[in-house]
């Protein structure tokens, strides 16, 4: 990947810290400091590595492959190594018709990181961490999801030796998308328990990059 | 070379924080990713220590801040990188405004 941000160089007026960014990068080649190659692996490097892209993954493999699910659900640890993914030990928890899982830490911020990039602010806040708990249902609305009451909510408290990690429900109407499509749909939230995955992209209006 | 990315960087916590959406990095202009790469760029070789570009974007936002200046995140970056490299003596003040010069002129127009 290049520098595709969606700013053109020469066809319109640039921003005088744009022209003093280029500038700076000019210098800094020249002087032998960087390299335009290397500031491009930098780039992709961290836009695709942080963030929940790993998690994504992990959910789309088990919405496709039943035998990877199983083992999955059974050691979250061992499966997500499959994929190459580490960090510290996962659980992961799966929502169905009638069992839907929320994700808190109540003691601090535990949270699978390797799987998701950076917690959420509001994860953190101690009103989200002791009213996960305690009202659970009413938490999801805030969130905007409003569950039926046949549906049995369970939460789970990660801890610096579990992570717990939500395995959402496949959306109906993605019968034909392929794993990669799939994974563009699962969101943070979804994996932290307090969305549902909807069937269009979440990313959708994005700037690309 | 492969480039992984680096916890003290991602994990950047408070006001110096990574601006992000959905934990994914945001960029809002090409520019803005491009000084980040530098920055991230020579940090990995070495050119200096993570804390101490930190604690000159630390400083560059508390004095933004301080005064009112409705900067955005990566301009304040940038002012900070720069300082960082006029004060490790990778740049002069002279080389860098000449440059300046040259693109602001037209004389100069390398791309991205």
């Amino acid at each position: 990947m290049s520098g595709n941000h969606g700013d053109g160089h020469h066809s319109h007026p640039e921003s005088a810290v744009a022209l003093r960014a280029r500038a700076l990068e000019s210098l800094l080649i020249e002087k032998g400091l960087t390299s335009s190659e290397v500031v491009d692996q930098v780039i992709s490097a961290y836009e695709q590595d942080v963030g929940p892209h790993n998690g994504a993954k992990v959910v789309a493999r088990a919405w496709t492959d039943p035998a990877f699910k199983v083992r999955l659900l059974a050691d979250g640890s061992a499966a997500v190594a499959e994929l190459g993914f580490g960090g510290a030990l996962i659980a992961v928890v799966e929502n169905t018709p009638s069992v839907h899982n929320l994700v808190v830490c109540t003691l601090c911020s535990c949270y699978p990181s390797a799987l998701l990039g950076l917690p959420p602010t509001w994860y953190k806040s101690f009103a989200y961490r002791s009213r996960a708990v305690i009202e659970p249902r009413a938490v999801l609305r805030e969130f905007g999801l409003e569950l039926p009451d046949s549906v049995e909510v369970r939460v789970w408290d990660s801890s610096s030796e579990l992570r717990y990690l939500v395995l959402p429900e496949r959306p109906a109407g993605t019968e034909g998308l392929s794993e990669e499509e799939l994974a563009a749909l699962v969101t943070r939230d979804a994996m932290i328990g307090v969305a549902k995955v909807q069937a269009t992209a979440a990313t959708a209006g994005q700037a690309a990059g | 070379m492969s480039v992984q990315p680096d916890r003290q960087i991602a994990d950047m916590e408070g006001g110096s924080a990574l601006p992000r959406k959905n934990g994914e990095l945001v960029f809002d202009a090409a520019w803005e990713a491009r000084v980040f790469g530098m920055t991230i760029s020579m940090h990995e070789r070495q050119l200096f220590a993570w804390n101490e570009f930190r604690d000159e974007l630390i400083d560059e936002i508390g004095e933004a801040d301080r005064t009112g200046s409705d900067s955005t995140y990566y301009e304040r970056w940038l002012e900070a990188f720069e300082h960082l490299l006029l004060s490790k003596g990778l740049i002069s003040q002279e080389e860098l405004a000449a440059r300046l010069e040259d693109f602001e002129s037209g004389r100069r127009d390398d791309a991205f």
